[in-house]
């Protein structure tokens, strides 16, 4: 019995990583546009004029507050209706990238507003401009007091590549649902599946927590 | 009916969703993090590792796991129990995190004072220390609320009639995509808005209070 089991995991396994890559591609390409979009709308929320700080926090409140599920379902199923058909893969990393985009932004601004005071009147009295100021200044900083907190958060995005099956992207879960369509043998092969992105995200944990510490060190000696 | 008197139609669904989930997790979740506390090692690391498989796994497959794999052998289960147990599952995970920072910032001063006055393990924990790290945790419990709230959206994939479900059955018979998800975007951030600022208020009333102690 238990050896028809692994038989049977060992069968499914392809298929199954087949689906893990389609998600890890699916997440980093969601984590590198989001990121850049992320890191502009705090650069916005941080700008002189109300023309764009409010338009900026606006879009962020309105991305982290609904669902991700539902910013994939407005995209996939809402865009055509204004002119904008997208293939279900262009379609869930653009959801994504905007999901990733409203929370890191949130994440690199409270980065940016932990730089210490003193560092900025430093490069003001030093006669920077205010744009060096951001560019050598508060940028390098305040991405690496983030850099933990943006780690964690790809951990999450990789978790929420999985609402892609709603729109049949065959990425990790869609690819274990039809294999349990198929065989009705839901339970082994969605645990193998959980097991798959438990391989990923428990690692990937441990290894933010480690970099975390080590980027605090100085903080606690 | 108009599309959005069918969505507020659901609310009380998700929010029954929502409540039920958070009611299981903040229970399971003292149970959690007692285990991580525990004198004893294994009992600890099992804990630990429950904690670690329930964060680790996308909330969607728990669900699947436990609706489609466990529901579909010996054990029925209406959408809506499955959906329960699996949020409520993922919400002890969280929330045994939530107390458990709020326990390492209680003071030690606290649990040695309470010791040298002969008090029980037990009324320590739940005279002395559980008032104060309660205080700490609220805001984190508030904040687990609202990503709990979003979550439940993923429970309309195992057929619960909430929020999610009835706009995408709306979406699909009437052919317009756009509006009804508008709508539900804009319902989960109408209840989440209040909860969002009320956690606000509550960590600025803790800084408060911890800077005049």
């Amino acid at each position: 019995m238990k050896s028809a089991i692994f038989s049977d995991w060992a069968e499914w396994l392809p298929r199954l990583l087949d689906g893990l890559w389609v998600s890890v591609q699916v997440t980093g390409l969601s984590l590198i546009i989001g990121l850049v979009v992320g890191l502009l709308l705090a650069l916005a929320a941080f700008a002189r004029t109300r023309l764009l700080t409010w338009p900026a926090v606006l879009l962020v409140e309105i991305g982290r507050g609904m669902p991700a599920l539902v910013m994939l379902q407005l995209v996939y199923f809402g865009l055509p209706s204004v002119g904008l058909t997208l293939e279900t893969y262009a379609a869930v990393v653009l959801a994504l990238s905007l999901t990733t985009a409203a929370y890191t932004s949130e994440i690199i601004r409270a980065g940016l507003r932990a730089v210490p005071d003193g560092e900025l009147e430093a490069a003001d009295a030093l006669g920077m401009s205010r744009s060096d100021v951001m560019r050598f200044v508060v940028i390098p900083q305040g991405l690496r007091i983030a850099l933990p907190t943006l780690l964690g958060f790809a951990i999450l995005i990789f978790q929420i590549s999985s609402l892609a099956f709603s729109l049949g992207l065959p990425e990790l879960l869609s690819q274990a649902y039809s294999i349990g369509a198929n065989t009705f043998r839901y339970l082994d092969v969605l645990t193998l599946a959980g097991l798959l992105y438990l391989a990923v995200t428990i690692p990937a944990g441990w290894l933010v927590a480690r970099f975390e510490r080590r980027l605090s060190r100085h903080l606690t000696t | 009916m108009d599309v959005l008197s069918i969505i507020v139609a659901a609310i009380p669904v998700t929010l029954g969703v929502t409540a039920a989930s958070f009611a299981i997790g903040a229970l399971l979740g003292l149970v959690l993090v007692a285990g991580r506390r525990s004198r004893w090692t294994v009992v600890r690391g099992i804990s630990r590792s429950i904690v670690e498989v329930l964060r680790g796994i996308p909330p969607i497959v728990l669900l699947f796991i436990i609706f489609f794999g466990i529901g579909s052998g010996s054990l029925r289960m209406e959408p809506f129990q499955a959906a329960v147990i699996g949020l409520g599952l993922v919400s002890a995970a969280h929330l045994s995190e939530v107390y458990r920072g709020s326990l390492l910032a209680v003071p030690k001063g606290q649990f040695e004072a309470a010791d040298a006055l002969g008090l029980s393990r037990t009324t320590t924990s739940a005279r002395v220390i559980a008032p104060q790290a309660f205080r700490v945790a609220m805001p984190g419990m508030v904040t687990w609320a609202i990503s709990l709230l979003k979550d439940s959206a993923l429970v309309s994939t195992i057929g619960v009639a909430e929020i999610m479900s009835v706009t995408n059955q709306y979406a699909r018979s009437s052919g317009d995509g756009l509006m009804p998800f508008i709508l539900a975007a804009a319902v989960y951030i109408a209840i989440g808005t209040p909860l969002a600022i009320w956690s606000r208020w509550l960590e600025k009333r803790f800084a408060r209070i911890r800077k005049a102690a």
